[in-house]
This record gives C-alpha cells, sequence and structure tokens, in this order.
C-alpha cells in the first residue's frame, strides 16, 4: 500500500481528502441505478485505500498511526474489494463528472487497480491473464508479428486493398484494438482503404499494433508501460508524423494523455483517435464520401468523449455522410456506459451485473427509433453486439470507421 | 471570567489559532505534493486552463442535465442549507456587525423576520438531511463518525442562534454563550474532518477543471 500511495500528486491527494459523503456519485453509476446496491458507489470502491492514504501519506498520516485511527490495509481484506473495483466500474468517469467536490473518481479506481494487482487480486478469469499475454507477447490474445502480419495480408487479399506493413518510413502509423483482431477485421480493411484513398504514406507496424493496453485496466503499471512505449517506439522509428489510435476507448486515453509522461518527453507525433482523424480529413475535402441516405443513433465511447475531449468528431463525421442522426437522451459527455469498458467485458463472473448495466444504455436507444447505432469503440460495439443479442434487437450496430471506409467517393 | 467573557476572548483567539494553523497545516500538506509532469500537448494553453478551472468552481454547484431525476432531492436539501446559512451569516445584522469589528466591512442586512423564517427552514433541510444520511442505504454506508458530527457543530450554532434571536427558554447571555461557544467548536473541527469542504471544494473543482481542459474533458 506504500507503494500505491507513495506517488500521489497534489490532484490525487485533494481527492483523497475532499469526500463529504454526498452520495451522489452512486447516482451517476449504472451498477448502482441497476442494482440499488449501495456497495457500488464510487467512492465507496475504493475505501480501503483512501484508508491507506490517510494513514501513509495524509497531512495527519502520524496521528492517524499513532493513535490507531485507520488500521494497515492487508492484502486479505483487498479481496473483498476486488468485484467492487474492477466487476463494478468501467472507469467511465460520469461519478467524476456529478461530484461536487471535484473529485475524479474514475482515476482514482484505475490508481487502485495498481495495487490490486500487484496484490495478485486482478481477475484471473481473465482480465489479468490478457495482461500477463500482453505483458510477455505485446498482444493479450498472444497473437505474434508474424500471425499479425499474415492476417494483414490475408485482410488485403480478401478486400481488394493495398496494405503497407513495416514500411521503414511513413507519415501516418496505424493502431488497432485486440477486439478488432479477434472480432472485427474489417476495420484494418477499412483503416486501409481510407488511407489509400488519401494518398497518405502510411504503414502498419507489426511491432507496435495493439494499442488495447489491457494492461491498463488489469492495473499492471510495468505492462502498460511496455506496451505504450512499444508503439511510440515503432511509430517513431519510422518518423511517423501521427499515430492513430483505433476504435478503442482506453487506447486513446492512455496514448493521448499518457504516452508522453511514460517517454519521458513530449512524443515526436500527433496522437489522434480515429475519428479526430477523420473529421479533419472529411472537413478539409482528403476524405471524400457519398451521402448516406440513412437515419441512425450514435453511443459515445465513455474514454473518447466524456474523458478524451473527443466527443465532436463522430458528429462532424456523420454530418458529413448526411446521416439523419437522432441522439440518445443522455449523449455525447452526458451519456451512459454501455457497461463493458474498463475491462469489465473481459471478466466472465461479471457478466450478469454488466448485462444490468447495459439495460440503461438499451433502453435509451431503444426510445431513439432508430434500427441502426453507431459507435467508434469496438469494446462497447461488441458490449452493444452482445447486449443487442440478449435483448432480442433488429438493430445493426456499425462502426463508425468502416462506415466511412464504405462510403468513399472514388 | 463569566462564560461569556471566555467566549468572546480566549475561547474565541483559541478557536481561531486552530482553525487557522489546522487548516494550513491539512491544505499546504495535500497542495506541497510533488506535482506530477503532464508532458501530452494540451489542446488548450495555460491561460484557457485557468479559465476553465475557476469556471468548474461555480458550474459543479448546477450539475448536469442527465443527473437530475435521481438526485434532486440531494441537491434540493443542500442547497437549502446552504443557500439558509448563506442568508444567516451574511444576512442576519449580528453577524455583519461582528464581521465589521474584525474585517472594516460593512452591508445592509435583510430584515430580521426573513433571516428568521430563512433560519427556521435551514434548520428544518438539516434535519431533514440527518434523517437522510440515517436512513439512506448508500448514506448510511458512507457515513462515520465525522459525518455526524460535522452535522451536530453546525447543528447547534444554528439552533442557539434561533433561540439567542427569539430570547426564548432561556436569557439573552445564555444564549448568547453558547452560541459563540458552538460556533467555536465548530472553528476547532473545521480544519480536521469533512468540515473543511468549504476550502477543498474550490481546490478541488479548480483542479478538476485546469487538468480535464488540458484533455478537452468534460468538466
Amino acid at each position: 500500500m506504500r507503494g500505491f500511495v507513495s506517488d500521489f500528486g497534489p490532484t490525487a491527494a485533494l481527492s483523497m481528502e475532499s469526500c463529504v459523503h454526498c452520495g451522489r456519485c452512486a447516482d451517476a453509476c449504472q451498477f448502482y441505478v441497476q442494482t440499488g446496491d449501495p456497495r457500488y458507489t464510487p467512492i465507496h470502491k475504493i475505501a480501503p485505500f483512501r484508508q491507506a492514504y490517510a494513514r501513509e501519506v495524509g497531512p495527519f498520516a502520524m496521528f492517524y498511526r499513532l493513535l490507531g485511527l485507520a488500521r494497515k490495509v492487508t492484502a486479505d481484506e483487498l479481496t473483498k474489494w476486488q468485484d467492487l473495483i474492477y466487476d463494478s466500474c468501467n472507469m467511465c468517469g460520469r461519478c467524476s463528472l456529478i461530484c461536487p467536490m471535484g473529485i475524479d473518481i474514475a482515476d482514482l479506481v484505475e490508481k487502485a487497480r495498481h495495487g490490486m494487482y500487484r496484490a495478485g487480486l486482478a481477475p484471473s478469469d481473465y482480465l489479468g491473464l490478457l495482461a500477463e499475454k500482453e505483458q510477455a507477447t505485446g498482444s493479450p490474445f498472444g497473437l505474434s508479428t508474424t500471425k499479425f502480419r499474415e492476417m494483414l495480408n490475408a485482410i488485403a487479399d480478401q478486400h481488394g486493398v493495398a496494405m503497407h506493413v513495416d514500411e521503414a518510413t511513413a507519415d501516418i502509423v496505424p493502431t488497432v484494438s485486440s477486439i478488432d483482431l479477434k472480432t472485427y477485421p474489417g476495420s484494418m480493411a477499412a483503416i486501409a482503404k481510407i488511407l489509400n484513398h488519401m494518398g497518405e504514406s502510411w504503414t502498419f507496424r507489426t511491432d507496435g499494433f495493439d494499442a488495447d493496453n489491457v494492461s491498463l485496466t488489469a492495473g499492471d503499471r510495468d505492462g502498460q508501460r511496455k506496451t505504450t512505449l512499444g508503439i511510440v517506439q515503432a511509430a517513431a522509428s519510422c518518423g511517423a508524423k501521427t499515430l492513430l489510435m483505433p476504435e478503442c476507448g482506453h487506447a486513446f486515453t492512455e496514448m493521448r494523455w499518457e504516452a508522453a509522461n511514460a517517454f519521458g518527453k513530449p512524443l515526436p507525433f500527433r496522437v489522434m483517435q480515429i475519428t479526430e482523424f477523420l473529421a479533419e480529413g472529411l472537413a478539409d475535402g482528403r476524405i471524400r464520401v457519398k451521402t448516406v441516405k440513412q437515419r441512425a443513433t450514435y453511443h459515445d465511447a465513455c474514454q473518447i468523449s466524456r474523458r478524451g475531449g473527443a466527443t465532436a468528431g463522430p458528429r462532424i463525421i456523420l454530418e458529413a455522410l448526411g446521416v439523419d442522426l437522432h441522439e440518445t437522451e443522455d449523449t455525447g459527455d452526458s451519456n451512459w456506459c454501455c457497461g463493458g469498458g474498463g475491462g469489465v467485458a473481459l471478466i466472465n463472473r461479471a457478466a450478469p451485473l454488466r448485462k444490468k448495466a447495459f439495460e440503461i444504455k438499451q433502453r435509451q436507444i431503444e426510445a431513439t427509433g432508430m434500427e441502426t447505432v453507431y459507435t467508434s469503440c469496438s469494446g462497447c460495439r461488441q458490449t452493444l453486439d452482445h447486449g443487442g443479442k440478449a435483448a432480442q434487437w433488429n438493430k445493426t450496430v456499425g462502426s463508425l470507421l468502416e462506415l466511412v471506409a464504405d462510403s468513399l467517393r472514388p | 471570567m463569566t462564560l461569556l467573557d471566555f467566549a468572546r476572548g480566549p475561547g474565541l483567539q483559541g478557536a481561531w489559532l486552530i482553525m487557522v494553523a489546522g487548516t494550513a497545516w491539512r491544505v499546504s500538506g495535500i497542495l506541497l505534493l510533488r506535482q506530477r509532469s503532464h508532458l501530452a500537448a494540451p489542446r488548450i494553453g495555460f491561460a484557457g486552463r485557468v479559465r476553465v478551472g475557476l469556471a468548474t468552481v461555480f458550474t459543479r454547484f448546477v450539475p448536469r442535465r442527465t443527473f437530475w431525476p435521481r438526485i434532486a432531492v440531494s441537491v434540493g436539501l443542500s442547497s437549502t442549507f446552504h443557500l439558509g446559512l448563506a442568508v444567516i451569516v451574511l444576512g442576519g445584522a449580528p453577524h455583519i456587525l461582528l464581521i465589521h469589528q474584525f474585517f472594516w466591512l460593512t452591508w445592509p442586512n435583510l430584515p430580521k423576520g426573513l433571516v428568521a423564517i430563512v433560519s427556521g427552514v435551514t434548520l428544518a433541510s438539516m434535519i431533514a438531511l440527518l434523517f437522510r444520511r440515517i436512513y439512506h442505504p448508500v448514506l448510511r454506508l458512507l457515513s462515520k463518525a465525522d459525518d455526524y458530527l460535522s452535522w451536530l457543530l453546525v447543528f447547534l450554532p444554528v439552533l442557539t442562534g434561533i433561540l439567542l434571536s427569539g430570547e426564548t427558554i432561556a436569557s439573552y447571555s445564555t444564549w448568547l454563550t453558547m452560541h459563540i461557544l458552538s460556533v467555536e467548536l465548530m472553528m476547532v473541527w473545521l480544519p480536521f474532518g469533512k468540515l473543511l469542504h468549504v476550502k477543498l471544494a474550490f481546490f478541488g473543482r479548480a483542479a478538476m477543471g485546469m487538468n480535464f481542459a488540458r484533455k478537452g474533458a468534460a468538466t
């Protein structure tokens, strides 16, 4: 625990000190709202870590220890908090947005997971397992660079696109999400189509391709750093000017907002979420699209919109495509999480809870009356697909990236 | 020396000293921790981040529409209590006189009758807040001794202030003594528990606003 709290700065310390126990964070959280279980109150999820902070690092730490005002938190005790810190938190940030004291609770949960991982408490079925594989191989599913190269070549053949792999120099390096690799390989064809359409110099790099960073959501700081720096080095080594983050929430926030800290200096290239890149390309005419006569709604990925500051891009893209967009009641920065993010989709025992959390999103999408819902996060896409199947939807869940690729004008 | 003399003299001086020293210790213990570096290219410059940080101090008073249905009672009761307290402290004639004594500032007071009504509403909101804290499952889970102590240390000044103003049940000087002592108790505890949110709320909101503005994230 000392290790966990020792690198706290003023903002994290303020967060630990400031809670007035108003309970409003519970009302922002899909897990509490759907179950009524007060244990899912966001600030409660990190209670042992607040105790550790007060005892080890807080302004009155000496008195807490001398007078026994806070016990030392043991690894055994932390076991009881595993499901609160992992299964019932997407790190979606709705709680951070409601907190009247300005506490970034989602960030505190991410920090708490560092302590949990070090205590060997990342859920092994199967988030922890994927994090271990990612540390060892660079890919959560253990996909080797050879396998990735083979996949890309197969996609190139199947879709009739020119694929660039491991070029020595390139202006743009796109990355992928492990979910795309497993479930939505069409996204790689889509990236290739669009970049070729734009006439850009680009390449996938097999030494830095999977940006999912499962290690981040598991709480493995070493793995997180290793995955991030692998991609940074791959992009830097070919002189990239832009690193493209895939349709993945945490991949974006990690690379855009944390990678430079791991690198030790500002990154030598721009980091863009794919929707930011597409919006820019549509706005300046480098990407030319046909009008899509469609009515649809849109699901924001929490890490891209609310937490990542990239809310505008999808709307620019949908408008450029001429899609008749019907937003959900709570949308954009205020949206409800789909329930799958933050590694929760990778915890098998959390499936029933995740399903309950998803029902809010389900109701809001159904209320729009739209038959198509787009998103720009493969994690959300998968959650919407699974949730929609369970709800027996007749709706189509689509990727914004693939929609643009399918709508390109010659 | 009577108890009132003590309350107005050494009691007040001691309470001020503890409040100021304790607050300085706790706030500096937080703010002087090593700041971590942020090397990612920010979406807006420093001046813009400061602007958003300061704005967040105020925008956090009004929650987003997405949260409203579920927190209407919490916000309603809490706002009634806080606004009521502000009206009593800043609008009541005796308090304005006290502030003038120490800080040479003054302004017109509100009519005594209005302050009396607001005081009653404030007291009622405090009782409702206490019931909520005891019976709401989330608040019951979160609440510790400090939550109830802090409630009591604010309730007593409001209650004794009402009784003092009404000059009822006991003498004026008894209630005055009780009122001043109860405020001094609150001042002594203020730096050590959740009552310090009077300062921390502003730091926390501003820090969040500045940090989130760097990312263009929602505040």
